[in-house]
């Protein structure tokens, strides 16, 4: 797990939708996500789900050691050239001491953070919970275990792609997996257009050889073609897996 | 051809498509396994032993928030329980998963022997799994040994 306390006085965080240009953003296998999860297991799992999807990751496992890294710990002087640089968050929600929801909150309130995409995982899918974190800034809400399409289509969100069909992404039944179908889009997501001068899907990496294709349009179904979804559990909510209804082996 | 790998691959299909059905296994197995490839080929076996670490470590725990001679604080027990969820859950370790979710009522309903008996369960699950899991990465080994390369299998 690099930690990569790089510069880059590319990024501004400071100015929304930039991307008319591109010029001020960090090349697209430059995006750099700092994942927060008090798991191991999940840790590895999510920095595997990034890598492949040509992310630079960050792995820390408490919101205070994220708040530390970004500079927003109070702590330490907050020096501009020494903050890490970011494209996006993603955090677990249920960790001790601090919880997902509160770093989500101290991140909006930061002035050189708040624009950063900050991306909520839970093992619950409470619905006052995803309304809470959305409510908050959240950019998305995905339930664990997360999954390579849940993070391709976040990956793709990050490449501007989602100024395509945003509309459309958001209706796809695998979207039902991180949000509730009946909640509308967060509309920060289609704010979201970082890179817009990248309209070509990035680089398969080797592993994607097992997925479908790799599409940023509308039609991204990128299931993972030879693993069938099984059938929700009845613990789990239903709303969530209404793809795919292979049979599982249940 | 040489018969003994192929022979090893069937037995290989069929040893985990029976873990499947047995309910051993979900589809986020199927997911970690596509995470796999040839720059990462121990991908699967690195995150399933930092998995059986946590189960010694969180059951050890809940042992221990159980023992207590006096007041079991159930939400200690619980705060393991969930943790082992989620770890179960991100392997595709589906009993261990489905134990984990009876055992948290448990804690809530604060059910003492409901709570000890799932803990042995749980003990006893996911140590069945562990020596499953080592039999079908043995099995890999054969495989490529006998010179065949290991099988994706299609568990549909």
């Amino acid at each position: 797990m690099a930690s990569d306390g790089g510069v880059s006085c590319l990024r501004s965080s400071e100015m929304p939708n930039v991307g008319i240009g591109g010029m001020e953003l960090p090349p697209l296998d430059e995006v750099h996500v700092l994942a927060v999860d008090d798991s191991l297991v999940d840790r590895i799992v999510i920095e595997r789900l990034l890598r492949i999807t040509s992310c630079k990751v960050t792995a820390v496992d408490s919101g205070w050691r994220a708040l530390e890294l970004l500079g927003l710990d109070n702590e330490k002087a907050s020096v501009e050239l020494q903050r890490l640089k970011v494209d996006m968050i993603i955090t677990d929600y249920c960790m001790p001491g601090m919880t997902g929801y509160e770093l989500l909150k101290k991140i909006k309130e930061s002035s050189s953070f708040r624009q950063v995409p900050v991306v909520i995982m839970s093992s619950e899918n409470v619905l006052t919970r995803i309304d809470r974190c959305l409510e908050e800034g959240a950019e998305d809400f995905l339930l664990k275990p997360v999954k390579l399409a849940d993070v391709k289509r976040l990956r793709n969100c990050l490449t501007g792609d989602v100024k395509l069909s945003n509309g459309n992404k958001r209706k796809l039944p695998e979207d039902s997996v991180t949000v509730n179908a009946s909640l509308p889009p967060p509309p920060a997501l289609t704010t979201l257009s970082t890179d817009s001068s990248d309209s070509s899907s990035p680089p398969l990496s080797p592993v994607e050889v097992f997925s479908s294709p790799l599409s940023s349009r509308e039609d991204d179904d990128d299931v993972l073609t030879s693993s069938p979804e099984g059938s929700p559990t009845p613990e789990e909510s239903p709303v969530r897996r209404q793809k795919m209804g292979s049979p599982g082996l249940d | 051809m040489d018969s003994l790998a192929a022979q090893l691959q069937m037995q290989y299909r069929n040893y985990i498509l029976s873990l499947y059905q047995q309910g051993f296994l979900d589809d986020q197995f199927t997911e970690l396994k596509s995470l796999q490839d040839d720059g990462s080929p121990d991908f699967v076996a690195e995150v399933l032993s930092l998995f059986f670490d946590d189960c010694v470590k969180l059951v050890g725990n809940m042992a221990r928030a159980l023992d207590q001679t006096g007041t079991v604080d159930f939400s200690q027990v619980g705060a393991s329980v969930h943790q082992l969820k989620d770890s179960s859950s991100s392997v595709g370790a589906k009993r261990v998963k489905g134990l984990c979710i009876t055992f948290k009522e448990l804690c809530e309903a604060k059910n003492y022997e409901g709570c000890v008996r799932c803990l042995q369960q749980v003990d006893i699950e996911y140590k069945t799994l562990k020596a499953k899991l080592l039999d079908m990465f043995m099995f890999e080994k054969q495989i490529v040994q006998a010179g065949g390369i290991i099988p994706q299998v299609d568990i549909n």
